[in-house]
């Protein structure tokens, strides 16, 4: 059966393969040709079921937070993000962000977001946020659900990403999950605190790392800085503070 | 054993891709911190190895010498992202903790070996078999250390509780690291070993005697 270690090319028997330029041209468009067809009609084929697949995802990571943090539907809302005004509906129009601001690595942002309220007579119980940013190897998209006094995480929650399994994709498993509710965005002047650290966590604004995955850890760090600062829902949360003074 | 046997039974333990030519290694480590993506990550190799193999060889005579390993790569990188879409279409959540290690199946070494090594000169049928029985090799090893792993790092099989663990009351300490990868290395090289003394004839000195396989 196994066959000595071909090294060199000449050793190999290949069956009067001709080597002519017309042949060699002919077999790679040919094969490129076959390749290409059953690539794209494979993805096209099951784009629609992948993308099933996503927003169940989705749904299924709001539902955990809901389900924990009671009943009800969250209702969602468009934001202006740059005004943190309530549209009508989401345009699809994103602006480029300077590299100086785009900590999250997101390149673009949006300029309407959607956000999920869930409210009780009008009440804010419980903010749902769509969060993203760049991890180690992958975009992390996920949700960080807020208390109403707006500063009190309730859950983080990731549904979507590409990170090294075993290490950064513990970003998804329950136990870091369970670090996050209660931790505080910022302290008592109003200035950001909430950091994920390396090694344990001291007091209610940090959360221990993911050991062996420093680089996922920091990406989370800055994708909540982005989206909980002025580029990301900064206005949007200043002006529920201001209707629901505490 | 007749020769067709031996094409598709050898590979799984005596000349295993992954214990005698130390092929595949990278994967090996990265997807078996649990039985679930080792079981996933096998069948998509045996897929990808199979249909590679058996179309190499289906077209063997017609690819120039020049250009083979390109059309080799080619159709390995297609069979791959095709069964990288049906993982995201059917089994969504695995392939999302499989994340990248399913495209990176191809620069497996075992796919482009066997391809270079074995399809271009053996008929399609022959080329099946050794594609399984590869395919077989590559799956005995990560099932055995995704077994290992997941047992002795989460107290699990297939998710399901097998060792009562200590934080619910039961008797198990899970080692914490079983779920980091280095202990995949320990457990890999503790399977070389063990294979190598059994069969001391795979032990590198006698390589040479022995066929190692394609290069590395």
């Amino acid at each position: 059966m196994p066959s000595p270690a071909p090294h060199t090319h000449a050793v190999i028997p290949i069956a009067v393969a001709s080597d002519s330029p017309g042949r060699t041209l002919t077999v790679a468009l040919l094969v490129a040709l076959v390749c290409s067809v059953v690539v794209s009609v494979t993805a096209v084929l099951l784009k629609p079921r992948q993308d099933a697949n996503r927003l169940l995802a989705r749904a299924a990571s709001m539902m955990g937070m809901t389900a924990v943090l009671g009943s009800g539907v969250p209702q969602a809302r468009f934001v202006d993000l740059a005004s943190g005004a309530y549209v009508e509906r989401d345009p699809g129009s994103s602006q480029p962000l300077p590299a100086d601001r785009d900590r999250a690595g997101l390149g673009r942002r949006e300029d309407v977001a959607a956000v999920f309220e869930l409210r009780d007579g009008g009440r804010l119980r419980l903010l749902i946020l769509p969060v993203r940013g760049s991890g180690y190897q992958s975009t992390l998209k996920g949700y960080l659900a807020l208390e109403p006094d707006l500063n009190t995480v309730a859950a983080l929650s990731f549904y979507e990403h590409g990170e090294t399994p075993g290490l950064g994709a513990r970003v998804e498993d329950d136990a870091w999950r369970a670090l996050w509710p209660g931790r505080q965005l910022a302290d008592a002047d109003g200035v950001f605190r909430l950091e994920v650290v390396k090694g344990a966590a001291k007091g209610v604004h940090e959360v221990d790392g993911i050991s062996g995955a420093t680089r996922t850890s920091s990406g989370v760090n800055r994708l909540l800085h982005f989206w909980l600062g002025p580029d990301g829902y900064g206005p949007y949360l200043a002006r529920l503070r201001a209707e629901n003074p505490r | 054993m007749n020769d067709r046997l031996r094409t598709l039974v050898d590979p799984i333990v005596v000349a295993n891709p992954v214990t005698l030519q130390v092929l595949g290694i990278c994967s090996a480590l990265a997807v078996t911190t649990s039985l679930t993506t080792a079981l996933v990550m096998s069948g998509a190799l045996i897929v990808v190895l199979t249909l590679s193999n058996g179309i190499i060889s289906l077209i063997r005579k017609q690819v120039p010498s020049s250009i083979r390993l390109i059309v080799q790569i080619t159709i390995i990188a297609s069979l791959v992202i095709v069964v990288d879409q049906l993982l995201q279409a059917y089994l969504f959540e695995i392939s999302q903790r499989l994340s990248v290690f399913v495209s990176l199946i191809v620069t497996n070494c075992i796919v482009l070996g066997r391809a270079e090594g074995f399809a271009m000169k053996n008929p399609p049928g022959a080329s099946l078999l050794d594609g399984i029985g590869n395919g077989l090799g590559y799956a005995v090893i990560l099932i055995a250390i995704g077994t290992i792993r997941e047992l002795l790092g989460a107290g699990t099989l297939l998710g399901v509780a097998i060792l009562p663990l200590a934080s619910e009351g039961g008797w198990f300490t899970p080692l914490g690291l079983m779920s980091l990868p280095p202990s995949a290395f320990f457990l890999l090289g503790g399977l070389v070993w063990a294979v190598r003394s059994v069969l001391p004839e795979q032990a590198e000195p006698m390589r040479d005697a022995n066929d190692a396989g394609p290069p590395r």
